[in-house]
C-alpha cells in the first residue's frame, strides 16, 4: 500500500509540473505576453520597460525556472486589473464556488439517485423510459441558456428567487458561507439547480447501469431465496453496491462542477473564482489566469488522487500488485 | 433478389436503427435541421445580415408582428430589427459548420494517432496514451477556455481549441479498436501477403474502426456545437461578425429582463433541438452498431 502511496502521489506531482509547464509555455510562447501587458498605444520605451520589469528580456529558460519557483511559493504575481496578488484574490473567491459545486452535487443525488434506482429497477416501464429520455434531454440542455430561462422563469416572471449575488453570508469556522443563511440559501437555489443539471443526468444514467447490473448478480437471488422482502434487498443489498461507481464518478466529477460553475457564475453573478477567471480572460489579466489554471490543476489532481487511493481502500476487489490477497 | 436487399447491411441497419421510434424522429428532425440551415437564404424571409434588408424600426418586435418589407415576424425581431427566425437559420449554418469542421478533423487526428498508438505499441502506446488519459481528465470548457485565453478570439482559434478538446476521444476509441482487430484473421492474411504495414493499417483495418468512430463523432459534434455556444455566449468565441447560436443567445440576453424573451429563447430552443436530436440519434447508433448487442 505504501508503495502504490507513494508512486500514485509521485504520478500526481508529475501531473502538475507537466500541466505547469504547458500553462507556462502556452501563455508565454504561444501568447504573446507583451501584447497582454501593454496598452497597444504604447510607445517603444513603455514596451522596453515592461519588458524589463517583467524578465521577459531573460532567456525563456530563466524565465521558466523563475516561474517554477513562484509556483512553490504560490506566487503567481500581481493583478493587473487588481494589483493585488492573484493566487489571494482568487482564494477569496474560493469559498463561494465551492458552495456552489457542493450545492450541485448534493441536488443531483437527492433527484438522480432516486430517478435512476426507479429506472434501474424497472427497465420496461413506460416510466423508466421516458426517465431515461429525459436524462438524454438534460445532457443535451446548453447550462448557458437553462440558466437564463431559469432567472426569466423564476425572479422576473414569478419574483420567487433573487437572480444575481450570493445573498447573505455568516461565518462558519473561518468561512465566510451562505449555506446557513435563509437570504444565502435562496440566493444558492438557481445557479445550484442550473450547475446540477448535466449531473442529475448522469446519476440517473449511472444509478440505472449499476442497479441492473446488481440485481442480476446471484447474492440478489440468494437473497430472495431467503425470502427477504424486495424492499430490504433493493436497500440493504442493491444500494450499496451502486454507491460505489457513484461515489467514484461523483468525486472525479466534482472537479468537473468547479470548472462549469465559470459558466453559471457568469450568468448569475455569482462572485465566485470561475466569474472573476472570465472577467481575467476578457481583460488579459495574465497573472489571474495562470493562477486559476494552476489551482484548478492542484484540485483535480488532488481529487483524482483521493478518489484513486479512496477506491482502493474501500473496494475490496481492488487488489494491488505485489500484495498478497 | 428481394430477400437480398433486404438483408443488404444498409437495409439491416435502417431496420435495426428503427427499432426506437423516438430515434427516427430525432434523425428526422436532424434531417430538417440540416436542411433548414443549408438552404436557409432561400426559405427566410431576409437575409438577417443585409443592411439594405434590414430596417432598425422593426426593433423588438414579438412573434406575430407584421415587417416594414411586408412579411411576418414570426419569432418576433432583434434589437437591430433583424428576423429572429432568419437569424437562426443562418445561425444554425455557423454552428453546424464549426461543430462538424471541427468533428472531422479532431477525428482525422485522433483516428491518425489512435491507430499508431495501437500498432506502435510498447513506449509510444504508453506515452499517447497518457497524453491521452491526461487531456480527459480537464473538462473540455476549461481546456476550451485556457486555449481561447491564450490564442485570443477568432474563428480559427475557436476550431483549433475544439479540435485539442476532442481528438483524444477518438484516439481511444480507435485504439481500443484497432487493438481487438490487429488480433483478427484478416489482418494477419493481409500481412502475409506482403502488404506493408501503412497499408494494412490504414485501408484494412481503418474502415473496421468505423462503427465506434461514428458513434464518438455524432456525440462528440452534438458537445462541440454545445460548446463553441457556451464560448461565444461568455464572448470567448466566435466573433461577432460570425452570429452563431450563441451569439445569437447572448445578444438576447440583455433584453431579457424587460420581459423580451423571444430574442434569446428561439435561438437557444433551436440550439437544444439540434443537440438534442444529434444526441438521440447517436444514442440509438451506439446500439445498433455495438457488435456486443447484436443478435
Amino acid at each position: 500500500m505504501l508503495a502504490f502511496f507513494i508512486r500514485r502521489v509521485g504520478q500526481s506531482l508529475f501531473v502538475i509540473i507537466t500541466m505547469a509547464t504547458l500553462v507556462f509555455f502556452g501563455v508565454n510562447v504561444v501568447g504573446d505576453p507583451v501584447a497582454m501587458l501593454v496598452a497597444p498605444d504604447a510607445d517603444q520605451a513603455e514596451i522596453e520597460r515592461v519588458i524589463r520589469d517583467f524578465g521577459l528580456d531573460k532567456p525563456i529558460i530563466q524565465q521558466f525556472g523563475l516561474f517554477l519557483k513562484g509556483l512553490t511559493r504560490g506566487d503567481f504575481g500581481n493583478s493587473f486589473i487588481f494589483g493585488e496578488p492573484a493566487i489571494e484574490l482568487i482564494l477569496d473567491r474560493l469559498p463561494a464556488t465551492l458552495e456552489l459545486a457542493i450545492g450541485a452535487l448534493l441536488l443531483s443525488i437527492v433527484i438522480g439517485l432516486p430517478l435512476g434506482l426507479v429506472a434501474g429497477l424497472f427497465p420496461d416501464h413506460w416510466g423508466s423510459k421516458t426517465i431515461m429520455a429525459l436524462s438524454i434531454f438534460g445532457f443535451s440542455l446548453p447550462t448557458f441558456w437553462v440558466g437564463i430561462l431559469l432567472i426569466m422563469t423564476f425572479s422576473v416572471s414569478l419574483g420567487w428567487l433573487p437572480s444575481t449575488g450570493r445573498g447573505d453570508t455568516v461565518s462558519v469556522l473561518g468561512l465566510e458561507t451562505s449555506l446557513f443563511t435563509l437570504d444565502g440559501l435562496t440566493h444558492l437555489a438557481l445557479p445550484a439547480l442550473n450547475l446540477a443539471l448535466l449531473k442529475i443526468s448522469l446519476v440517473i444514467r449511472l444509478t440505472r447501469a449499476s442497479v441492473r447490473e446488481t440485481m442480476q448478480q446471484d447474492y440478489i437471488k440468494f437473497a430472495r431465496a431467503k425470502g427477504l422482502s424486495e424492499f430490504r434487498i433493493v436497500r440493504v443489498h442493491v444500494l450499496k453496491l451502486v454507491l460505489i461507481p457513484i461515489v467514484t464518478v461523483l468525486g472525479l466529477e466534482f472537479g468537473n462542477l468547479i470548472a462549469f460553475s465559470v459558466v453559471t457564475e457568469s450568468i448569475f453573478a455569482w462572485p465566485g473564482m470561475g466569474k472573476l477567471l472570465i472577467e481575467a480572460v476578457l481583460q488579459l489579466d495574465r497573472p489571474i489566469i495562470v493562477a486559476y489554471l494552476m489551482l484548478i490543476v492542484v484540485v483535480f489532481v488532488t481529487i483524482n488522487l483521493i478518489v484513486d487511493l479512496t477506491y482502493t481502500a474501500l473496494d475490496p476487489r481492488v487488489r494491488l500488485g505485489g500484495e498478497k490477497a | 433478389m428481394i430477400a437480398k436487399s433486404l438483408n443488404s447491411p444498409l437495409a439491416l441497419f435502417l431496420r435495426r436503427f428503427s427499432d426506437n421510434n423516438v430515434a427516427v424522429f430525432a434523425a428526422l428532425g436532424l434531417i430538417v435541421i440540416i436542411a433548414l440551415a443549408i438552404f436557409a437564404p432561400w426559405i427566410t424571409p431576409q437575409n438577417p445580415y443585409d443592411l439594405a434588408q434590414v430596417d432598425i424600426l422593426d426593433a423588438r418586435l414579438p412573434p406575430g408582428e407584421e415587417a416594414f418589407a411586408g412579411f411576418t415576424f414570426i419569432l418576433g425581431s432583434d434589437g437591430a430589427g433583424r428576423d429572429v427566425f432568419s437569424a437562426i437559420l443562418y445561425g444554425l449554418r455557423i454552428s453546424l459548420s464549426v461543430g462538424v469542421a471541427s468533428g472531422l478533423i479532431a477525428m482525422a487526428i485522433g483516428t491518425f494517432i489512435g491507430l499508431i498508438a495501437a500498432f506502435a505499441g510498447g513506449r509510444t502506446d504508453a506515452i499517447i496514451m497518457r497524453i491521452v488519459d491526461l487531456q480527459l481528465s480537464f473538462p473540455a470548457i476549461l481546456v476550451a477556455l485556457m486555449l481561447v485565453a491564450v490564442l485570443g478570439k477568432g474563428v480559427d482559434k475557436v476550431l483549433i481549441a475544439l479540435v485539442v478538446v476532442q481528438w483524444a476521444y477518438y484516439a481511444r476509441t480507435v485504439r481500443g479498436t484497432a487493438l481487438s482487430e490487429r488480433k483478427k484473421e484478416y489482418v494477419e492474411a493481409a500481412q502475409n501477403l506482403g502488404l506493408s504495414a501503412k497499408r494494412v493499417l490504414f485501408f484494412h483495418v481503418a474502415p473496421n474502426c468505423l462503427s465506434p468512430l461514428i458513434v464518438v463523432a455524432t456525440i462528440q459534434t452534438a458537445h462541440a456545437i454545445a460548446l463553441e455556444a457556451t464560448l461565444s455566449f461568455l464572448g470567448l468565441g466566435l466573433p461577432q461578425t460570425e452570429p452563431s447560436l450563441g451569439i445569437l443567445i447572448a445578444n438576447g440576453y440583455e433584453y431579457m429582463v424587460s420581459g423580451k424573451y423571444w430574442i434569446s429563447v428561439f435561438p437557444g430552443l433551436a440550439l437544444l433541438c439540434t443537440v438534442f436530436c444529434i444526441n438521440l440519434t447517436g444514442d440509438q447508433l451506439r446500439d445498433v452498431l455495438n457488435p456486443r448487442l447484436s443478435k
